[in-house]
């Protein structure tokens, strides 16, 4: 007898499950080893308090009412409800805080596209830690989880969340003119990218800037080129970029860090430093993270944060796949 | 050393002109262009995948292909896959119309009287943006072959449909009513791969940028 599952979800069996128990111990490893204390939270929260995450409306795909007719959701994502945590629990603690977690979380799937309606994540949480110190470290501790998950190709990008709002501000844009530019650069649309600039009357070297920047991405040279762009948007995106890259060339050893001024990720409490991981193996982002100063404030405390989160299945995917290419050759 | 770039090429109406630019572009595509009945070719430093128009943002997607070509068609019916679009390659322009049956009311008609057209297309999602966006009511009607058929037997009132000399449409004895959309062949690149093969990436642009010019 079959009896079937919603799309989007799945079942787990033992082997597998040995693989992710496996992999799970070996970050709470790395986390718990740099003072990141694991946390869970309720898979349920009100959905007033996920919406002070903002965003476009995709903080909670799935909402339905309690017994008491309060209006409940599934947690999209983790980085809300521990702020929430936060806010409640150490309002009144010492900062930083530090917090990692192994959670899942749910989110609206477009169908037969091998999307995940109920997925796995793993991340930390740096709350009360200012720019760069707090940034390097963050990153710092996803590149020993990255090494502890056996992603010896994995690079993580990182770019600034703010750099286009100023940018387009400073050309005098509009508001719906803005939107318009941004949708398209966070579409990574280039053709769509021109149209718009040019509706919205942003010509000639302006035009260019936007196009060149949005394609710009590589090692630390790119900073460099970056700063010959004539706009103080840009000089403060490379500022603070250029004290991250400072602070990771501090450090003994290379790096995995990869700066890309075409970043962009559509969670709405990002700003400042924003980062993504990807691995040669697999054509799907592994997870991303960054910088959200302003989120701690709409839950009543005035600190500034950073966070990753990983995929857990994703990460599974492309461990066995550098394995099965023997080990990351590229 | 990494594996060769994989190029997603569109079998069909644009596989023509995608060879030519990519010759442009310094890519050898002389095996493609033999009657071979293989779908993967190798050339020097890239491996050439051909496929329907209509794949090409899937292989891109997921990856199975780093970067390809396509119609700006396709991209828009399946605008939820995020792909990078990178360049507009300038050849097989056609335009995406709403047609009806020549000198004839029906449209206006179904639109007055029963307060929706009923319109057969292959690119529902376009349709369906394209009315809703203009504010009126439309029943969708999918097919897959040639929608020309759809209006002369009774099956909707008129159709969507991508139109480039105009002759086939003349031919069913249909007219266009609205333009909806222009569209021409667009270079996309898959986002995992357009960040970690930048260099590869962006040079194979810069050469496709210059020889869809020519």
């Amino acid at each position: 007898m079959i009896h079937p599952i919603p799309p989007g979800t799945r079942d787990v069996l033992p082997e597998e499950m040995r693989e992710l128990r496996r992999l799970q111990a070996a970050l709470i490893e790395v986390f718990e080893g740099r003072g990141y204390g694991e946390v869970a939270t309720p898979a349920l929260e009100y959905d007033e308090v996920l919406r002070r995450g903002g965003g476009r409306g995709d903080h909670a795909a799935y909402r339905f009412f309690d017994e008491g007719g309060e209006l409940l959701a599934l947690r999209s994502e983790m980085t809300v409800p521990i702020a929430r945590l936060v806010a409640t629990r150490y309002g009144q603690a010492e900062s930083p805080h530090r917090f990692c977690y192994i959670a899942g979380a749910y989110r609206a799937v477009s169908p037969q596209r091998g999307e995940m309606r109920e997925f796995l994540q793993a991340g930390v949480e740096l709350i009360g830690a200012p720019a760069a110190t707090g940034t390097v470290e963050v990153i710092d501790v996803l590149e020993a989880a990255l090494d502890a998950a056996g992603l010896d190709s994995a690079v993580i990008g990182l770019g600034d969340a703010d750099l286009y709002r100023d940018l387009l501000s400073e050309f005098g844009l509009g508001e719906e003119a803005l939107d318009a530019v941004l949708a398209r650069l966070a579409a990574h649309d280039l053709v769509g990218l021109e149209e718009e600039l040019e509706a919205a009357g942003v010509a000639g070297e302006q035009a260019r800037s936007c196009l060149t920047l949005s394609q710009l991405r590589g090692g630390p040279e790119v900073l460099e080129q970056a700063r010959e762009h004539d706009a103080s948007a840009v000089a403060r995106a490379v500022e603070r970029l250029h004290d991250v890259n400072e602070a990771l060339g501090s450090r003994p050893g290379g790096h995995r860090v990869q700066f890309d001024f075409g970043l962009m990720r559509d969670l709405g409490y990002y700003n400042g430093a924003i980062l993504e991981v990807y691995d040669p193996a697999v054509g799907r982002v592994l997870g991303g993270g960054g910088r959200y100063d302003g989120l701690m404030k709409r839950f009543g405390l005035d600190l500034s944060a950073a966070g990753f989160a990983l995929d857990l299945e994703r990460v599974q995917v492309a461990r066995v796949e550098e394995r099965r290419r023997g080990g990351g050759v590229r | 050393m990494s594996e060769p770039l994989k190029l997603a090429v569109p079998r069909g109406a644009l596989f023509g002109e995608t060879l030519d630019v990519l010759d442009g572009a310094g890519v050898d595509t002389s095996e493609l262009r033999g009657d071979s009945r293989s779908l993967i070719f190798e050339t020097a430093g890239m491996t050439l995948v051909t496929m329907r128009p209509s794949d090409v943002p899937t292989y891109v997607e997921a990856g199975a292909a780093d970067v390809g070509i396509t119609g700006k068609d396709v991209l828009l019916e399946q605008s939820d896959r995020p792909v990078y679009e990178l360049l507009d390659l300038g050849f097989g322009r056609c335009r995406m119309v709403l047609a009806g049956r020549t000198g004839s009311d029906q449209l206006d008609d179904a639109e007055r009287s029963v307060g929706a057209m009923r319109i057969a297309t292959k690119y529902p999602r376009i349709a369906e943006r394209y009315f809703e966006s203009t504010g009126r009511q439309i029943e969708l009607i999918e097919v897959k072959g040639s929608v020309e058929l759809a209006p002369l037997v009774g099956l909707g009132d008129g159709i969507v449909d991508l139109v480039a000399t105009g002759r086939t449409l003349e031919e069913n004895e249909l007219e266009v009513r609205e333009e909806i959309v222009e569209c021409t062949a667009r270079f996309v690149a898959n986002r995992v791969a357009h960040k970690l093969r930048a260099a590869e990436i962006d040079e194979l642009t810069e050469k496709l940028r210059e020889a869809s010019r020519r």
